[in-house]
């Protein structure tokens, strides 16, 4: 297990610092001078210089990766061009609003995808299994760009039962979290129902259901736990993409989280601040499928025995 | 019924976005012409669709906007399935310390959750059609190498490759000869579903104000515009917004048949 949990985290490590890399080069990418782009044509030349040195972007390449990586090493991401303040304090300021949204929507895919992906197994082919691939195939195809202003238009204009944007009281929340679950339920209900599909036809089920188990207990105790493992995995994959539908489910609702923080930026040409979203963003997301990988392989012995 | 709704009706929905694209330029549009006194006017006779903020007529900006998503998912599409399908047969099918940086790089870019890369590209890049298409193809490559690594894996120990090889077969000619004949099921499907993928993505780039560049038409574009007129223009989101869902699902259904028809090892998404 050691040696699994060691390679893992090695592995995660690379790949961290070959995000940190790209993002790196990110500016570096933009045509032209990014100085002249971030402060617009009226700027002063000494202005300029100022910013450029601040930047680093005076120094060799090699020397300003050097340190870029060790800012990071010390939580230092620069500072914001258009609030001048340090860039950490921004994302901390903007973190609790995205994971209170990343919590409810995924507390909210859980409750809806497990039902009915089980439901849609246990009775194949019937209307209900129907109905539910059918919302399935809807659900990953409406983009949530659409799906938010029509949630806004129906419930908090005309209904008026959530309001409209921003982050105002427990309900504000309501309308993004649906928004950004669509698509994730969606995806996770048909998992489910393809594992269960798969569980439902072993041996050990019908032992136990011969053994005159309830038929409900053979399902969720002998069934769902054996179906959830390929679940989980992709539960963690799915995690990426909620992150990346944040940024624009944020946007749709100005719900002031990071991903609303990377848009306002790329939009003020606040580099140093998108280069810190996109990177922890990212981060977040290898870490959580490490984590997920370490979960697996901890539940499943086959995984972590079987030479990884 | 049901054989009516989940292949005809995306097959003429698909047919119709395709032609409506490449005759775009042919068309009397006038997607561009401002009319004052038709302003946010609702669908009716004057106007098949009604008229956007600038009264210019959604029928028209539609058909434009179509060309555009059409244009860029077919152009992605092709650029990351040329470039994947290359990059990762080729490093696969060598090995060692190429397929190890051949998986790290991938790894990489896959750690870069959804179109977030896309994303930040776009903003640095700057707004317009051509760096749409490279933001896009930067993120949409690495689905094409994973896949096409996995194929050539299982498949370059086959007798067929080892007679080949054992005859003295150039490298290149049993990758064209011997492996991409037996990719090409997986890789279309994947492609198929790749197209669905990027008219999204371009469509959520130019909602963001990150895509095509005003006044090019562009369906994510104007659900934007239309979003700040919903209360008395709801037309203005739901056109952009149902076109896009059609062709989405339309994709979405075909490559679910072409899925079930082609291979059946293909684990689902």
């Amino acid at each position: 297990m050691l040696t699994f949990i060691l390679q893992r985290l090695l592995g995660a490590l690379l790949v961290i610092l070959g995000v940190v890399s790209i993002v790196f080069l990110l500016i570096h990418m933009i045509p032209g001078d990014p100085v002249e782009i971030m402060l617009g044509e009226s700027a002063s030349t000494a202005d300029r210089e100022v910013l450029r040195a601040a930047l680093g972007l005076d120094q060799p390449v090699l020397v300003q990766f050097q340190h870029y990586l060790s800012g990071l090493l010390h939580l230092d991401m620069g500072t914001s061009i258009h609030f001048r303040r340090p860039v950490a304090d921004l994302l901390m300021e903007r973190l609790p609003a995205t994971a209170t949204l990343a919590a409810v929507t995924l507390l909210l895919t859980l409750l809806m995808a497990l039902p009915l992906g089980i439901m849609a197994a246990v009775r194949r082919d019937s209307l209900w299994d129907t109905a539910a691939m059918s919302f399935s195939m809807l659900g990953v195809s409406i983009p949530n760009f659409w799906l938010g202003p029509i949630l806004i238009l129906v419930f908090s204009l005309w209904l008026g039962w959530f309001p409209v944007s921003g982050h105002s009281g427990p309900g504000s929340v309501v309308l993004p979290a649906i928004t950004l679950s669509t698509g994730l339920i969606a995806v996770l209900s048909r998992m489910v129902r393809s594992s269960m599909l798969e569980v439902l036809g072993e041996d050990y089920m019908r032992t136990a259901k011969a053994k005159g188990m309830p038929p409900r207990r053979v399902i969720l105790h002998h069934g769902l736990r054996n179906a959830l493992l390929p679940v989980i995995t992709l539960l963690g994959l799915q995690l990426g993409a909620l992150l990346a539908g944040a940024v624009i489910t944020e946007t749709v609702f100005s719900w002031p989280g990071v991903g609303l923080l990377t848009i306002e930026s790329i939009q003020s040409r606040d580099y140093p601040v998108v280069q810190a979203c996109v990177l922890l963003i990212s981060v977040t997301y290898v870490v959580v499928n490490l984590l997920t990988d370490l979960a697996y392989a901890w539940i499943d012995p086959r995984i972590r025995l079987g030479g990884g | 019924m049901r054989n009516w709704l989940s292949i005809k009706l995306p097959v003429v929905i698909l047919v119709l976005w395709a032609l409506l694209s490449v005759t775009a330029r042919y068309l009397p549009l006038e997607p561009d012409r401002i009319q004052l006194e038709e302003i946010l006017a609702v669908p009716g006779e004057a106007a098949l669709l009604g008229n956007d903020d600038l009264g210019r007529s959604i029928v028209d900006r539609m058909i434009v906007g179509a060309r555009t998503s059409f244009l860029v998912s077919a152009w992605v599409v092709s650029l990351s399935l040329l470039l994947g399908t290359l990059l990762g047969t080729v490093t696969a099918y060598h090995g060692g310390w190429w397929d190890r940086t051949a998986v790290l790089v991938v790894d990489v870019f896959l750690a870069f959750p959804g179109i977030l890369l896309a994303i930040a590209l776009a903003g640095l890049l700057g707004p317009g059609i051509g760096n749409v298409v490279i933001a896009l193809t930067i993120v949409g490559w690495v689905g094409y190498a994973r896949l096409s690594r996995a194929q050539v894996l299982s498949l370059k120990h086959r007798e067929h490759v080892q007679a080949a090889e054992a005859l003295g077969t150039t490298k290149w000619r049993i990758i064209r000869k011997h492996l991409l004949p037996l990719m090409a099921a997986p890789l279309i499907i994947e492609a198929t579903f790749g197209i669905a993928a990027v008219v999204i993505a371009e469509a959520g780039l130019s909602f963001l104000g990150l895509g095509v560049q005003p006044p090019e038409a562009s369906w994510g574009a104007m659900i934007r515009d239309g979003t700040r007129y919903m209360l008395v223009a709801p037309h203005m989101v739901m056109a952009p917004g149902m076109a896009i869902l059609a062709v989405v699902l339309s994709v979405n259904l075909l490559g679910d048949r072409l899925r079930d028809k082609l291979d059946t090892s293909t684990p689902s998404r």
